[in-house]
């Protein structure tokens, strides 16, 4: 590969103790469209924000033109000329989209800025792209597809020479995907390196010349485009065997907790229909977007349906997503944080008493083994897992019937990681049912008794244990 | 909750404040004078407890010195019409005036979603406004009111005035109430992490109301409190004084982002404020001078505060 333009190579990097990157490689050739391909967690959002100077590799070499180069900070990258088009869109909305392109870096003269010199730029390079907008237009106006183009047009206006676009058509209708791989394909052919991270394995086999895949942070393989399968691309992407991590209890199915019926909200859902028994784990698989998130806040009450049935026999809990933002009063303690789902039952005639709440508490620290000084300590200085322990244990402590977790285990240790599957495994054993939603097939495959699969809203497909494998689970979740 | 220790640090600075104080000027810890410092600072703790409801659950309410103008207005008023009724309907009146007043700010934070800062800034000018609609820009002097109208704050008991008496009951329960009750829990929950009360199934624009309103009827019977006090209500009475109850809180440790802060800070905070304000004249110190330590003190209690959600945020990049 003598045209390579971008080398990285055996890239580690670790967060606290969770290792993100280890041993991660990577080439990008001029002229060609490489594809990154990995599970949710294999290390690729770690890896653009690398690239993009938001993060620094704990090891490992990165290879500009064949020099060795240290991305700094976001300015190193955009010196370097490599640009990022993010999943999110990020944009100053209430800026124009000449000043979008240009933040931080404006044609000046004299010191002031040139509004003329940086309309002309913008509009040049809106028009090599043949934009459907105006440079003049605020960025908030913008449909989603739009604001991809407006940043691609952002890294070409910086002379970009290397592209990495996250996920880009993840919110794209069918025609906005087919406008963006259009100048994906121009710019390839201008003799840019762009790197396309995708779960659309249609768009890999339409676009994309080579692909690397990651696994656990780890590039397991890379290639030609034309010499591999769907197939061998998902075999490629899981091929890891599920360990004693999932400490799971057999259980028999007892009576019906929970029954939905064709439920759907509009633009999140639809036609969602399922039952839970007692004694089961249901495990719901898919990809990020998939709606499985927004079900859930649904089956809770944060949201209302639109329409559809939920029949519960049961008091409902939900761990959520992210137990930092909707999981848990950060500053509150850990004693705290477990009264306050129960309240009622602590404080019937609206007094608190601490001493019943520490009694609650130490018992959940020690059932749960969370790692802390003692029920008075602040939540927001626990690890992540120990925090994840207290967000289950404030809801266990309702006794609910149903218990919801929505990734119960993202982003946290190995060890918490099993005790958490423990407690699960517990709970169901006691009769609860239990709705667990997760993007980390290891976790599904090992925990759930039935899995159904999501995407895009929908139901694609129901999976008995020992039916369910990774790749048929990947299969019905993705577009492959 | 780990405000504890903080405002055991700074009770001890705000002792080591007063003994200093003494030390130079030992009749500064006279009873008398005790007496005095208190019922000068009574109206102020009052409000700084209404006003850290409002900043705990992520508001801010700029309108209370107005609130308190417009309800000593209604209540000299009041009086002039129907003198010689005493101070139990007065205060009744004024409860439920200031709450209506604080429960409109309430309602334009809760229902229609507005910036607190830009809600209150306007009520603010909004009541000003009405002091003089309903005052048509006249003073009521000490020479119109009734003589229980005027004389209740000042009674005194055990050596301490009413309105000192009913600071410090004001207090109390606040102390208690805030540590105990379900509602300050969910006041809590709804300033520190909206969201993840939402998950709970506590509305947070619901406690934001509440909030306001509580501050709202504090800063009505306040508003009583002060024209008796100092027998004269006109339009611009407590100009300006928001800012030091909001500097009150601040000083006591009531995090601005919401979700943090101790009745007993507070209490703590108008005490300190107290202090440095009847000492510097003690001193030789001009009362200008007063302000620029107050300014001080507020830029030091956030800086510490800050430093310390510095030191306990955790970097938790999740890796995707």
């Amino acid at each position: 590969m003598e045209h390579l333009l971008l080398t990285l190579t055996d890239i580690r990097k670790s967060f606290g103790g969770v290792r993100a990157l280890e041993r991660a490689s990577l080439d990008l050739a001029r002229g060609a469209v490489t594809a990154l391909i990995g599970e949710n967690g294999a290390g690729k959002s770690t890896l653009v924000k690398i690239l993009s100077g938001i993060y620094q590799p704990d090891g490992g070499e990165i290879r500009f033109d064949g020099a060795a180069v240290r991305i700094a900070d976001p300015q190193a990258a955009r010196a370097l000329g490599i640009g990022v088009v993010h999943q999110e869109c990020l944009a100053f909305d209430n800026l124009s989209v000449a000043e979008n392109l240009f933040v931080n870096c404006q044609p000046a003269r004299r010191g002031l800025v040139n509004w003329g010199a940086m309309r002309a730029q913008a509009t040049a390079v809106l028009r090599d792209l043949d934009a459907d907008f105006d440079a003049d237009l605020p960025a908030g106006r913008l449909s989603i597809a739009q604001k991809h183009v407006m940043q691609i047009a952002r890294a070409l206006a910086h002379e970009s020479r290397v592209l990495i676009f996250d996920e880009p058509t993840a919110s794209l209708s069918q025609r906005e995907c087919v406008e963006l791989f259009r100048i994906v394909r121009k710019l390839r052919d201008a003799g840019c390196a762009l790197l396309f991270i995708s779960h659309k394995f249609e768009e890999i086999f339409a676009l994309a010349d080579r692909y690397a895949v990651f696994r656990d942070g780890v590039s397991v393989s890379a290639g030609n485009v034309s010499d591999v399968t769907g197939d061998a691309l998902i075999r490629l992407m899981v091929g890891r065997p599920v360990d004693q991590l999932f400490p799971k209890i057999e259980t028999t199915a007892g009576a019906e907790l929970l029954r939905v019926e064709r439920l759907s909200r509009a633009g999140e859902f639809e036609d969602i229909s399922f039952a839970l028994r007692g004694g089961e784990i249901l495990g719901i698989y898919g990809l990020v977007g998939a709606g499985r998130t927004e079900l859930a806040q649904v089956l809770f009450g944060i949201n209302a349906a639109d329409s559809g049935n939920i029949t519960s026999k049961a008091d409902i809990a939900l761990v959520p997503e992210d137990r930092q933002t909707q999981g848990s009063i950060l500053p509150f303690s850990i004693a705290a944080n477990i009264a306050l789902p129960n309240l009622a039952t602590l404080a019937p005639r609206g007094w608190c008493r601490s001493h019943d709440e520490a009694k609650l508490a130490r018992h959940w620290i020690e059932r749960l083994a969370i790692k802390a000084q003692g029920p008075a300590q602040p939540v927001h200085n626990l690890s992540g897992g120990n925090q994840q322990k207290v967000v289950i244990a404030k809801w266990l402590a309702r006794r609910p019937g149903v218990l919801i977790l929505d990734e119960p285990t993202k982003g946290i240790d190995v060890a918490a990681k099993a005790a958490v599957h423990a407690v699960t495994s517990e709970f169901a054993r006691d009769g609860g049912g239990v709705l667990m939603i997760s993007s980390d097939l290891p976790e599904i495959l090992g925990m759930s008794d039935r899995v159904l699969v999501m995407r895009r809203g929908c139901l694609r497909g129901e999976f008995i244990r020992g039916q369910a494998t990774s790749e048929n689970l990947l299969r019905a979740a993705s577009d492959a | 909750m780990s405000s504890h220790r903080r405002d055991l640090a700074f009770a001890a600075l705000t002792l080591a404040l007063f003994l200093a104080v003494t030390f130079v000027f030992p009749g500064f810890a006279a009873p008398r004078n005790l007496a005095g410092l208190l019922d000068d600072t009574a109206i102020l703790i009052m409000l700084a407890l209404g006003q850290m409801l409002v900043i705990l659950v992520r508001g801010i309410d700029l309108s209370i010195a107005a609130n308190l103008a417009l309800c000593g207005m209604i209540a000299a008023v009041f009086d002039r019409a129907w003198p010689g009724m005493g101070a139990g309907p007065v205060l009744a009146l004024t409860l439920v005036c200031g709450g209506a007043l604080g429960a409109f700010n309430g309602l334009l934070v809760w229902k229609l979603r507005l910036p607190p800062i830009v809600v209150t800034l306007g009520t603010m000018s909004i009541f000003r406004g009405a002091i003089y609609l309903l005052s048509k820009g006249a003073w009521v002097n000490e020479n119109e009111m009734s003589r229980g109208f005027l004389a209740f704050p000042r009674i005194e008991f055990l050596g301490l005035t009413l309105l000192s008496w009913l600071a410090l009951a004001v207090a109390a329960v606040f102390v208690i109430a805030m540590r105990r009750s379900r509602v300050a829990r969910d006041l809590y929950a709804a300033g520190g992490n909206p969201e993840a009360a939402n998950y709970l199934g506590i509305d947070a624009g619901r406690m934001q109301f509440i909030a306001y309103t509580i501050c709202g009827a504090i800063a009505g019977v306040c508003g009583y409190l002060w024209v008796a006090r100092f027998a004269v209500a006109y339009t611009d009475i407590a100009l300006g004084f928001e800012l030091s109850v909001i500097a009150a809180c601040l000083i006591g440790g009531v995090a601005i982002a919401g979700g943090v802060g101790s009745a007993v800070g507070v209490v703590l905070g108008c005490l300190f404020i107290g202090i440095i304000r009847s000492s510097l004249p003690l001193v030789g110190i001009s009362a200008f001078w007063q302000m620029f330590i107050n300014g001080v003190v507020i830029l030091v209690a956030v800086l510490l505060s800050a430093r310390q959600r510095e030191f306990k945020r955790t970097i938790l990049e999740v890796r995707a």
